[in-house]
């Protein structure tokens, strides 16, 4: 979801979702998730806010955050395209169909389609390996994904 | 001498007792229990390549560079990570290493610039040394593809290349030299404690980045140092080193910042310093540092410096330069006129804490034999005098129980009024790394100091008292601890006398101590009282270390004998861990006091009363001395109101700046026909003077500081005084002039008169302390290499003593006019009253005083975050600028006393210690209201400061 978000509102809700979670055993990345489910993406200005709760420093927080890619710095597409690159998937004409799919979006991967409806990502494994070429939208997995498939997908997307 | 090299093990040493043999590369070795294989290597000085191992920090296993082969283990293990085990058979060096390790250098060299010649780090480069050491001839994937090195790829912008970040005054950090060892990340976290660099991204993306992305000095970096340390390229270097280049030789001093007292390495070019490093055997630092020892000695050349003798009439007349022979005969003329005039006492001087032992012994010397009187004091009188009277009275000695190691084996840390992480970082650093392994920690103070809530520390119980209400709090800790039966009788019958504990513990146990009492004085709820005095009498060895919260106040004896009590009722003395601990204030405020800095005190804490003591030196010197004691500070400055006391002479010190109730000050030393100050700067109190005496810094001259833990140290010069004579040889000229017969020709011998008359220091000398690296005093017969812990096997005074604390509340209260407390501290970057933090960079970090106020104080009176507020007490009003934060609890105003322009002591009061006359610097009864701009006292201030600094034949010169 792609919501304007403005400061104070921001430090509120983080405030909540932190103090809701900092009682799990590894509090972060669970805080970190539900920071990006609430906003879309992890707004900088969470940043601190987690760390002073945490008792860390905002750089060890900001480390974690950029190690793992699905965290977002900037708000995504309503919808989340995500093609498998792995192995077993370009093994399998995954190479191929993400051209296609970039053609059909008129995008490059990390990007979003000028009407805000989809953000391309690449993924490493989707544990989908028998099924490949496989694909994700929006937490969901499609296997054996063919280009008619694609293009289902995006239109179900840009509905 | 050569330049310092110290040994990198690699990992830290194990501090198992059990050995383990192994052979590495044909040579049998043992090692205890626990050590890496790259460790114990390297003690048979066998060095395995490596790259972002460094003993400083833990392995971390991430170079791939000391890969060894072990005999009936498949693969290579990183040396490293691996510990060793019996029976080990290891092979550093074989061809199947060789390929490894020349492919693993191939790789970083790919994405590392080849401008070697022209590099700072050329000469002391781990990546140039271990290029050399793979015997790397060419790199196979070449140079064209992705990097970080070349802010353009082929014409077009390289987004992965980042300039460099030149925020910080002291230091460069190059991203395109970096190779993502992370030893910086690491020396932050482990070593510095302050987590403020982190590595961001992952794979090839991986950059070091401190704080989110930012540059350095707006991170959370404290500048400590750590991290250029432990940076084996040039990616964090010394902006020092770029502009000098490398040092070629060095030597060992210490440190002339706070009562730390750390060890470094002055690593020199000719006589110009190139840098400070800590020195890994300085067992008070064990190689660390802060920013002011590590980069802000750059004072030591400043422009401001006075490198002439001057004299003049009347301190409104300009200043003119003489030689120093006409200024000794001044000073020697105007001292032998004034008490031939006024008497033997109306003459007096002030001992430094910021210069040698041996310069403190002359000048106490100078003033006994050579004025003879016993009008001597130190700048201890406005801080830590009370620790030295009520640890006297307790325990028998006037100094800390401990060593800094100690806070190695604290299971509970009580901190009160004290704030070592921006005051004695060093050690704050130290213990931060006990309580991330597990330490529980108690900070009583009125503000909510970094200790209470910082990354990986969080204070189990915050008191946050009323200022002034310390005996109370402590009183009622020991309550707790006697109602609850929490107490260590076996402790107490056989260290202290049972019935005096009898009687304190009937005392304590009245219910007006109760923390449910306490709590209506001194605002702290009482269950925080009862659960942190639980804590620290049951969780284990139990440490309290203390500062001038503690000491500064009308009852700061009363509380130092409090905490002493609280110790000896639990137990907590005498052994690793445990302890009462003064953090002492200034390098050598320890030594000042140790050397009989005191009007009633001879060197080592003994009376000036006592005849076989006067005896000894009698004898030595050749004199009478008289059995009074002499006037105090304080009490000179009435006495020179009262038109008594004519003539001072002030080694080091600033007094007007430094001592409470400026005003007061002022009017003393204006009623002064003779006032001599020996300093490196026109500092404030030189305002007033008649003679100016160029003092030398403490890398111009031999000599020793002692430190908070007792720890001697030796100081050594490092480069020609500029003023051309050592502080030592001043005061002995002037003394010579006034006709005494002082010969000595190094410090040594100073040294050697010391030992020779103290007990306490009767084995100590030069030669000792260079066999040893440095003693903690007692250093005598009973203990000939120093004491680390005291008290071991009974009191120094034989059963230790408690002492009612009874809480008398100060004279110093709030009222309609003035509603507020004003208490007052220190902040990281500066020193003391900043002459020497002032004029270095670090003025980045903190260029004016702010006076810290709680939101709710602030909203009342309309003020708003960087407002100019005037700050007004009983005493007088000053301006600057607020800072709005809930640091502070309600009704309790901050500020730091660092910039004369401020003058914060305009406001404190004269009131004091009731046994020592410390004075009364953290509780003032203020207003705070909006202000426009400066104060009427500091305009006329501003005025007086432009005619009394004018030196004949000079321009002015601007602050």
């Amino acid at each position: 979801m792609n919501v304007h978000v403005t400061g104070n509102d921001v430090d509120e809700r983080t405030l909540a979702i932190v103090r809701a979670l900092k009682g799990l055993e590894g509090p972060l990345l669970p805080i970190l998730h539900e920071i990006q489910a609430e906003f879309g993406y992890v707004p900088q200005e969470c940043l601190p806010v987690i760390a002073r709760e945490l008792n860390l420093s905002r750089a060890e927080v900001h480390g974690v955050v950029t190690f793992y890619h699905d965290y977002r710095d900037h708000p995504a597409g309503r919808h989340v395209l995500k093609l498998c690159r792995a192995e077993a998937c370009q093994s399998m004409g995954g190479d191929d169909l993400a051209e296609r799919v970039k053609a059909l979006l008129g995008i490059d991967f990390h990007q979003t389609t000028l009407d805000g409806a989809v953000t391309l990502e690449p993924v490493y494994c989707l544990g989908l390996c028998s099924c490949a070429p496989a694909a994700m939208l929006d937490g969901a997995v499609h296997g054996r994904l063919d280009i008619d498939g694609a293009k289902d997908l995006i239109a179900e997307a840009r509905r | 001498m050569p330049l310092v090299q110290e040994i990198d093990y690699g990992t830290p040493a194990s501090r198992s007792e059990k050995t383990v043999t192994l052979v590495i590369d044909g040579n049998e070795i043992n090692v205890p229990e626990g050590t890496s294989v790259m460790r114990a290597s390297m003690e048979a000085g066998i060095q395995v390549p490596k790259l972002c191992a460094t003993d400083m920090v833990d392995a971390f296993g991430s170079c791939r560079l000391c890969l060894v082969e072990i005999e009936g283990r498949n693969g290579t293990p990183a040396s490293c990570t691996t510990p060793v085990s019996p029976g080990m058979v290891v092979h550093t060096q074989t061809e199947r290493l060789k390929q490894l390790r020349k492919g693993v250098m191939e790789l970083y060299i790919s994405d590392h610039p080849l401008d070697c010649l022209t590099c700072a780090a050329n000469g002391d480069c781990e990546l140039q040394d271990m290029a050399g050491a793979v015997g790397l001839r060419d790199v196979r994937y070449g140079y064209e593809g992705d990097n970080h090195v070349r802010a353009r790829n082929n014409g077009e912008a390289n987004a992965r290349w980042m300039p460099k970040d030149e925020s910080n005054p002291y230091f460069t950090y190059d991203p395109s030299k970096c190779i993502v060892c992370s030893r910086c990340v690491r020396a932050c976290e482990e070593v510095q404690g302050t987590f403020a660099l982190t590595i961001e991204g992952r794979g090839f993306d991986s950059r070091v980045s401190p704080g989110m992305h930012e540059d350095f000095v707006s991170s959370e970096c404290v500048s400590c140092g750590a991290c250029v340390q432990a940076c084996p390229t040039a990616t964090l270097t010394e902006k020092s080193v770029i502009e000098i280049g490398q040092p070629e030789h060095s030597v060992v001093t210490t440190c002339a910042y706070c009562g730390v007292g750390c060890s470094f390495k002055a690593e020199m070019r000719g006589e110009e310093l190139v840098r400070m490093v800590p020195w890994k055997d300085g067992k008070a630092n064990r190689g660390h540092s802060c920013v002011k020892g590590r980069f802000a000695y750059g004072y030591s050349t400043h422009r401001d410096r006075i490198l002439n003798p001057m004299i003049r009439e009347k301190i409104t007349d300009p200043w003119r330069e003489v030689t120093w022979e006409e200024a000794y005969q001044h000073v020697a003329s105007e001292f032998r006129r004034i008490q031939y005039q006024y008497g033997r006492d109306s003459v007096g001087g002030i001992t430094s804490s910021r210069c040698t032992n041996e310069e403190t012994y002359l000048v106490q010397k100078l003033i006994r034999a050579g004025f003879g009187n016993n009008n001597v004091d130190t700048c201890a009188r406005v801080c830590h005098s009370p620790t030295g009277y009520g640890l006297g009275q307790t325990f028998g000695t006037s100094a800390g129980t401990q060593d800094f190691d100690s806070v190695e084996h604290s299971d509970v840390i009580l901190v009160i009024g004290a704030n070592p992480t921006d005051a004695h970082p060093v050690f704050g650093s130290r213990m931060k790394k006990r309580l991330r392994q597990g330490a529980k920690l108690i900070v009583i103070d009125p503000r909510r100091i970094d200790l209470v809530s910082s990354p990986h520390v969080k204070a189990s119980f915050h008191l946050p008292l009323k200022p002034g209400t310390n005996v109370a709090v402590v009183t009622a800790l020991a309550h707790v601890i006697v109602t609850e039966g929490l107490y260590d009788e076996r402790f107490i019958r056989e260290r202290c006398d049972w019935s005096e504990f009898e009687d304190w513990a009937a005392f304590v146990a009245e219910p007006r101590h109760s923390p449910e009492e306490v709590e209506k004085l001194s605002g702290v709820p009482a269950d925080l009282i009862r659960g942190a005095a639980r804590l620290y009498a049951t969780g284990g060895n139990g440490a309290i270390y203390y500062g001038l919260g503690v000491t500064e106040h009308s009852q700061g004896s009363t509380t130092v004998m409090a905490i002493a009590n609280l110790a000896m009722a639990t137990g907590n003395l005498g052994r690793p861990g445990v302890g009462v601990n003064p953090l002492r204030g200034q390098n050598n405020v320890q030594g000042s006091c140790d050397m009989g800095s005191f009007p009633h005190e001879l060197p080592g804490y003994r009376h000036i009363s006592d005849d076989a003591t006067r005896d000894i030196f009698e004898k030595l010197w050749g004199v009478t001395l008289n059995a009074e004691p002499g006037l105090r500070i304080n009490n000179m400055l009435d006495a020179a109101v009262e038109g008594t006391f004519k003539g001072l002479y002030v080694q080091g010190e600033d007094i007007l700046q430094s001592d409470p109730d400026t005003k007061h000050v002022s009017a003393g030393l204006a009623a002064m026909e003779c006032v001599v100050v020996q300093d490196l700067f026109l500092n404030e109190t030189a305002r007033y003077a008649h003679v100016f005496l160029p003092g030398s810094t403490f890398l111009e001259k031999d000599g020793t500081f002692t430190n908070a833990e007792r720890r001697i140290n030796r100081v050594r010069k490092v480069m020609t005084p500029r003023n051309g004579y050592a502080d030592w040889e001043v005061t002995q000229n002037l003394a010579r002039t006034m006709g005494l017969d002082w010969n000595y020709t190094h410090p040594s011998e100073i040294m050697d008169e010391i030992a020779a008359t103290t007990p306490s220091f009767a084995l100590v000398s030069y030669d000792l302390l260079e066999k040893m690296g440095s003693v903690q005093w007692p250093c005598n017969e009973k203990t000939p290499e120093g004491s680390p812990i005291m008290h071991v096997n009974g009191f120094v005074r034989g059963k230790g003593k408690f002492i009612r604390t009874e809480y008398v509340a100060t004279d110093e209260k709030t009222g309609p006019r003035f509603p507020l407390l004003l208490t007052t501290g220190r902040i990281l970057s500066q020193y003391n009253v900043g002459a020497q933090t002032r004029r270095t960079e670090n003025v980045v970090w903190h260029d004016e005083d702010r006076l810290e106020i709680h939101p709710h104080d602030a909203e009342n009176r309309g003020i708003r975050d960087g407002d100019w507020v005037r700050l007004s007490s009983r005493s007088g009003e000053t301006t600057l600028r607020a800072l709005v934060t809930d640091r502070v609890a309600p009704g309790v105003v901050y500020t730091t006393f660092h910039h004369p322009d401020t003058q914060a002591n305009l406001i404190t009061t004269d009131f004091s210690d009731w046994a020592t006359n410390c004075p009364e610097y953290k509780v003032t009864a203020v207003q705070v209201s909006p202000s426009n701009g400066p104060s009427e006292w500091q305009i006329e201030y501003e005025d007086l400061s432009r005619r009394t600094r004018r030196i004949a034949g000079k321009l002015e010169a601007a602050e």
